[in-house]
């Protein structure tokens, strides 16, 4: 990478003391107290709508959710879906982009892992309310049963139990293991002797031994590796989850790569969206700069496209095959009764991300965070269309329904976000959001090439 | 007091690098270096083996995934299901929990493996003792020359640390 590109990833001035005190500030002295307890109390609410709809839930069953056949799957896979794909940017940033040296992952990885962390979180929760009787959840699991029963292990519902479980305690793993360094740091700079031993327990007594290094280097870059096909592998796997039902509408090839690339696509769209305002209030602009902003927007793109391609594929296929129960399927999709629903998501997630080929619309925090919301938005209605088109007409006429969330569908949906940003505001408030080794490195290297 | 070890403290990673040449260059094998964030100079002058950590997760990871592919192929024979006669050892639809399990048996045994060759978790160090050492894991670097090293009484050991040295100390046990 070029000098000049360097530079911008970084502030000028930045040196290892600044990078110390700008970041290990965050957790030890708690700056902004107001705006965090605002918002983490607004999204406390929310959690707490979450526990009453679930509460609701276990005590009356999933009728309570708008499903019935035909439409059996609806928010919960829908939300399921969503939450997972925005997991995988996180996995992205901090394991792809370090495999293929991109420098600039460096300032952002550490927030997006924990922001992979508390989707897998949120989007782990469906399948066990979805299953009516939770209780029975561990019947997923090869355990020795009296019966002499086994999990089907050639279903894709079950590849995805192993799939999302591994994805969620890889990631949680790696996470922890990029944070040991940082906690050590902590550790040393905090003000009083209780935050000291907490921060000191956290790290295992991490000293920066060159001998520890050397492990935790290695280590570091095969988790990376390791994470890099796993992370391919989970939207695969909830590809499949559609792709191996014989349903018009489902049964499509194009299915894993397609949700791969939706996933990543949606991932750098809550990325913007959660960074845009965190970096502003926190004053962060020295590390994630400009630069950082408009190689998101980049992606935003380039993912975007992949994933207009799958629209087009669908399309393509659905006439191709000369499959008639395809193309009722795909021209339902169009103008049927969801058509409202289709057109929205292909305004959000094809038309907005185009406004990005201005490189001053890339560049600007506001007008990346608006298509970021959008991208948002319409990759949430594009699982809505693949879930519920597919589904709500039937192959007879008899068995043809509609489907809405009910009021309990969205507290259910809407708690989870609360869910996701309590867990994240807690994060802000007591981990470093961003990588001190890493960023510290990178400065110590600005200042000796000056 | 027996002591620990003679603990410098420089500025930079180039200035440790240059005492550690200078330590081995006398024929010091025991010491040690502290650094905030891995440095590749540093790395190469360590007196250490090289990190076993790859083969580990590489052997974990392969038995990882042949136990999970056992686990699916015993399943599959001894609870069989026969579909229309077809085979019972179906290994497509085997593939993704062998990989899935790869991958989470090969990290974990991986990290398990770097707190065990770190000797981690330790919460209580000799080096703790010193007050600049709390600087290891923010701005400075920092070697240790052990006192098991054979030239450790050696008065020359100070001055071999001196240059570009902040501080010296004697750590005790």
């Amino acid at each position: 990478m070029s000098e000049s590109a360097q530079t911008e990833l970084l502030g000028p001035g930045e040196t290892v003391e600044t990078v110390n005190t700008a970041i290990s500030r965050i957790p030890l002295e708690h700056p902004r107290p107001r705006f965090w307890w605002l918002s983490f109390g607004a999204a406390f609410l929310l959690l707490m709508m979450l526990m009453a709809s679930i509460s609701y839930l276990f005590v009356r069953g999933i009728g309570v959710w708008g499903v019935n056949v035909p439409i059996a799957w609806g928010f919960a896979i829908v939300n399921f879906v969503w939450w997972i794909g925005i997991g995988h940017a996180g996995t992205f940033i901090s394991a792809i982009l370090l495999l293929l040296h991109q420098k600039w992952r460096t300032s952002i990885n550490r927030f997006t892992e924990a922001m992979t962390l508390f989707a897998v979180a949120c989007a782990g929760l469906y399948p066990l309310l979805h299953l009516g009787r939770p209780q029975y959840a561990y019947w997923l699991a090869p355990y020795p049963d009296t019966m002499g029963l086994w999990p089907q292990f050639r279903s894709p519902l079950v590849w995805d139990v192993f799939a999302v479980s591994t994805y969620g305690s890889v990631s949680l793993l790696y996470w922890y293991v990029g944070l040991i360094p940082d906690l050590a740091t902590l550790r040393d700079r905090a003000s009083t002797l209780f935050k000291r031993r907490i921060y000191g327990v956290m790290s295992m007594g991490w000293r920066g031994d060159a001998r520890h290094w050397r492990h935790y280097e290695k280590l570091y870059i095969l988790l990376a590796g390791l994470a890099t096909p796993l992370v391919l592998s989970v939207h695969s796997i909830v590809g499949m989850d559609f792709a191996v039902a014989i349903l018009p509408g489902w049964h499509s090839t194009i299915f894993p790569p397609y949700f791969v690339a939706g996933a990543i696509f949606s991932g750098f769209a809550m990325v913007l969206t959660l960074v845009i305002p965190l970096r502003a209030v926190y004053h962060l602009e020295a590390y994630i700069t400009n630069r950082h902003l408009e190689l998101m927007g980049k992606v935003l793109m380039t993912t975007g496209w992949m994933v207009a391609y799958g629209y087009f594929s669908e399309f393509f296929t659905a006439w191709y095959s000369g499959d008639k129960y395809e193309q009722f399927v795909a021209m339902n999709r169009a103008i049927g009764p969801y058509a409202g629903e289709f057109w929205t998501l292909v305004f959000c997630n094809i038309l907005a991300p185009q406004f990005l080929w201005s490189r001053r619309l890339r560049t600007n925090a506001i007008s990346l965070f608006i298509v970021a919301l959008i991208v948002n938005v319409g990759m949430w209605v594009e699982r809505f269309v693949i879930v519920i088109t597919s589904l709500h007409r039937d192959f007879l006429p008899s068995s043809w329904g509609m489907y809405h969330g009910t009021r309990w569908d969205w507290a259910t949906f809407i708690g989870t976000i609360g869910l996701f940003l309590s867990l994240l505001f807690l994060f802000i408030r007591f981990l470093p959001a961003i990588s001190i080794t890493e960023m510290r490195q990178m400065a110590a290297k600005q200042g000796a090439s000056e | 007091m027996k002591p620990h070890g003679l603990l410098a403290m420089y500025p930079t990673a180039e200035l440790l690098a240059d005492a550690m040449r200078r330590l081995r260059a006398a024929g010091y094998s025991h010491f040690e270096a502290y650094t905030p964030y891995p440095d590749e100079e540093v790395d190469d002058l360590l007196p250490a083996k090289p990190t076993p950590i790859g083969w580990v997760v590489l052997i974990a990871g392969l038995l990882g995934g042949a136990g999970a592919y056992f686990m699916q192929w015993y399943a599959a024979h001894d609870y069989a299901i026969n579909v229309g006669g077809r085979p019972l050892h179906s290994w497509p639809s085997f593939v993704p929990i062998t990989f899935e399990l790869t991958v989470l048996t090969g990290s974990f045994v991986g990290a398990f493996a770097l707190f065990v060759l770190a000797r981690l978790p330790r919460l209580d160090h000799p080096l703790f003792q010193s007050p600049q050492f709390l600087r290891a894991s923010q701005d400075r670097f920092f070697v240790c020359v052990l006192a098991s090293e054979p030239h450790y009484a050696q008065p020359n050991t100070r001055d071999l640390l001196s240059d570009g040295a902040e501080n010296i100390e004697e750590v005790n046990l």
